[in-house]
């Protein structure tokens, strides 16, 4: 990001092992730091975007996202002939009385069949997929979407959340954007990751855990996003504990910290808020202040 | 020669616009009569291959240089194949930029050293079946 | 038969219930698709071995230099911007290419033909209990998840299966959807907690958008609150079983064994869920056929 604003990201490869609950932890943390740290917020989990749960958002704006496109048949002008067929490797066209008919759902978009029809009768729509929103949070404003279920271009919809937060972040000067991220290693992994300063990795120690962790570092290793581990849940395993930190170690990942199980995080779950503000004292409240810290040095010492 | 400037609002006092593939429009600006039109940017609401997009846009367009914030690897392989020059600014004014351009201010883009894998290093490469 | 085990939120026990299901039926031709191609993790569980590989490639174009006249037609019919003609030359991107091949089938010239590029691999061998074992990998730095499942979807390593049982990976976008296409019925595994329940909504929505019976697992119940349930309530999704949070079993997930190893007790508790699968799935049956019928005649 230009003009000293950094960008944090927070992945995890595996699903569910608390990069939402982390990240309002952080923001939390913060926005409460001595001076407080500046914040813009994304959620980059579009398919099932959570962080608004934790942290009450006010929406300012919201906007139709057009994703791609589909192609739509023109039945009075199709003649039956398949061609559309025979072109689609997306098994997306489908005969049906003596016309042909696409599958939104399945179409990709390429317009294949359309350069082919010889009747011309095929034509490419733009889709509206979703919505993303501008928002004020209680630690400073955050962009995020909702995409609708069953579509595609979650990428295209992340880099367009994490770009408002970049611009944002430039025109108000915030000193950080930071980005809860979607599980896996694909594409809308890899448009969270891009242009990040420092990806934390949010690692569980299960076996599971250890196997997406390390596909995850690898992807952003080969993107050139220096990241961090932090071990959640970690006393669930620690055999698995123990394997994290000595990949760490070999592969010279600095470890931002170890978090214990804490039902006390559920319980703030289900109120509505990071576990730090509702359970400051708890064993895992305590474990985040530590990664917040280790995040923050780490932060400052990316260049800008 | 013609050189595109990525911009916010369609005229020569428009904000600079740091993103490439993803700026709102271009202005093309002739350097020796310092004529100049604004485009739309079509690749603006890509879905992926924005920068390709928009490299093919201001090379169809006739341009010879282009000056933006950063360049990715798409757009940085797609400029250099197409012999466009690129420059890097960071912000104020399209107007200003280019004074600064035609006085020989402006850095040339240099990609980042070694950032990751394959992705700086000519195109991706997978391996053949 | 297919199965398929999903859920909207990652982490709530899709790969838990998804091999206990697997481990539970005595069929003898039960083959296990695991499709989270991403982060696949259920061989850590079923640890197969694996005796069939195969590269899963998408079709790239490759310009014939000395047929190519650069007349730009290639990038004009392209989509995604993945072929672009510059300078008299011709660019491709294989990151950005989707294979769909029109700049193939356009070009005047035919000048241009397809090679397959590597973005990930599948791979199958037999597992414990006489599993059957498939699953696909996405090489790492690949953006594209949906090619490598639809063809370990087409792939078909075990013919004569009577049941297949799939792995989804979390969320609802394509590569959800590709790996749900094709099934007969879909479980939703989720927890009870706000998170659960926003997710699970999504993925109801999904189901209902690919016209599917559905019904729904709690799993680590008793650590939130009771929402999920009234969800299920007014959707009208059965709640085929509830796992409770045990802290033993996360450990011994955690260590990798399945949940019918570490208490056999729910070794019948899956089989009764099998059971009550079938039978959903014959009482949707017949407006399924129903609806076919509308459709295709």
């Amino acid at each position: 990001m230009n003009n000293g604003t950094k960008q944090l990201v927070v992945l995890s490869g595996k699903g569910g092992t608390g990069k939402t609950c982390v990240t309002a932890a952080l923001a939390h943390l913060a926005s409460k730091d001595n001076p407080p740290v500046s914040l813009v917020l994304a959620d980059a989990d579009v398919d099932a975007a959570n962080l608004e749960l934790l942290i009450k958002p006010r929406i300012l704006e919201s906007q139709d996202f057009r994703g791609g496109q589909v192609a739509v048949i023109d039945e009075d002008n199709c003649q039956g002939c398949g061609v559309c067929a025979a072109v689609c490797r997306f098994e997306a066209l489908h005969a049906n009385n003596g016309t042909y008919r696409v599958d939104p759902i399945a179409c990709d978009g390429c317009a294949a069949c359309v350069t082919q029809c010889p009747e011309d009768a095929i034509s490419m729509h733009e889709q509206i997929v979703g919505r993303w929103f501008r928002s004020e949070s209680r630690y400073g404003p955050l962009f995020h979407a909702a995409l609708r279920p069953a579509q595609d271009n979650s990428g295209k919809l992340v880099t367009l959340v994490k770009q408002h937060a970049r611009l944002l972040a430039m025109d108000e000067g915030r000193q950080l954007a930071l980005v809860d991220g979607p599980p896996g290693i694909g594409c809308p992994v890899i448009s969270a990751a891009s242009g990040a300063d420092l990806a934390l990795i949010v690692a569980e120690p299960s076996r599971a855990g250890v196997h997406d962790m390390r596909r995850v570092l690898s992807t952003t290793a080969h993107f050139g996003v220096p990241s961090l581990v932090c071990i959640n849940k970690a006393d669930i395993n620690p055999e698995g504990t123990i394997e994290i930190e000595t990949y760490c170690m070999q592969h010279g990942i600095p470890l931002a910290g170890r978090i214990p199980f804490d039902t006390g995080v559920i319980e703030a779950m289900v109120q509505g808020e990071p576990v730090t503000v509702y359970r400051p004292e708890s064993p895992a409240s305590r474990a985040l202040h530590a990664v917040w810290v280790r995040v923050s040095d780490e932060l400052q010492e990316t260049p800008a | 020669m013609k050189l595109a400037i990525s911009a916010v609002e369609p005229h020569i006092n428009s904000p600079f616009d740091a993103r490439f593939g993803r700026c709102a429009f271009f202005i093309f600006v002739d350097t020796e009569t310092h004529a100049w039109e604004a485009s739309p940017n079509p690749a603006l609401t890509s879905g992926g291959g924005a920068g390709t997009q928009a490299a093919q846009f201001i090379a169809s367009q006739g341009a010879q240089a282009v000056i933006s914030s950063s360049f990715g690897p798409n757009a940085y392989e797609a400029l250099q194949a197409a012999g466009i020059k690129m420059y890097t600014a960071l912000a104020g004014l399209v107007e200003n930029i280019f004074g600064e351009f035609v006085s020989g201010e402006l850095e040339e883009f240099s990609p980042p050293p070694d950032s990751g894998n394959n992705t700086w290093q000519g195109r991706h490469k997978r391996s053949r079946i | 038969m297919i199965i398929a085990v999903a859920s909207g939120k990652g982490g709530t026990g899709k790969t838990t219930v998804a091999v206990s299901l697997a481990l539970a039926i005595p069929s003898g031709s039960t083959t296990f698709l695991d499709c989270d191609v991403e982060a696949p993790n259920a061989h850590l569980y079923l640890e197969p071995k694996f005796t069939l590989h195969k590269d899963v490639g998408l079709p790239i174009p490759e310009v014939d230099e000395q047929l190519c006249t650069a007349c730009g037609r290639c990038a004009e019919v392209c989509q995604y911007h993945a072929i672009l003609v510059l300078a008299g030359k011709v660019l491709v991107f294989p990151e950005l290419c989707h294979g769909c091949g029109s700049c193939t089938l356009n070009c005047p010239e035919d000048a241009i033909r397809e090679v397959p590029d590597v973005l990930g691999k599948l791979e199958a061998g037999p597992a414990a209990n006489g599993i059957n074992f498939a699953r696909g990998m996405l090489n790492v730095a690949e953006p594209m998840a949906v090619p490598v499942i639809r063809q370990l979807k087409n792939w078909q390593p075990f013919p004569d299966s009577a049941l297949v049982i799939r792995d989804v990976p979390p969320g609802t976008s394509c590569p959800v959807v590709e790996s749900i296409l094709g099934a007969d019925f879909v479980l939703l595994v989720t927890e009870p907690t706000p998170f659960g329940l926003h997710d699970l909504r999504l993925a109801a929505q999904l189901v209902r958008d690919l016209d599917l019976p559905a019904g729904v697992i709690v799993n680590r119940d008793g650590i939130g609150d009771s929402q999920v349930d009234e969800f299920c309530c007014e959707a009208g999704l059965p709640v085929l079983m509830r796992i409770p949070m045990e802290r033993r079993i996360a450990e011994s997930l955690a260590r990798g064994q399945p949940l019918v190893e570490s208490s056999p007790e729910y070794l019948p508790r899956f089989q009764e869920l099998y059971a009550r699968i079938q039978s959903l799935i014959e009482a949707n049956g017949k407006e399924v056929q129903l609806a076919q019928i509308e459709l295709v005649s």
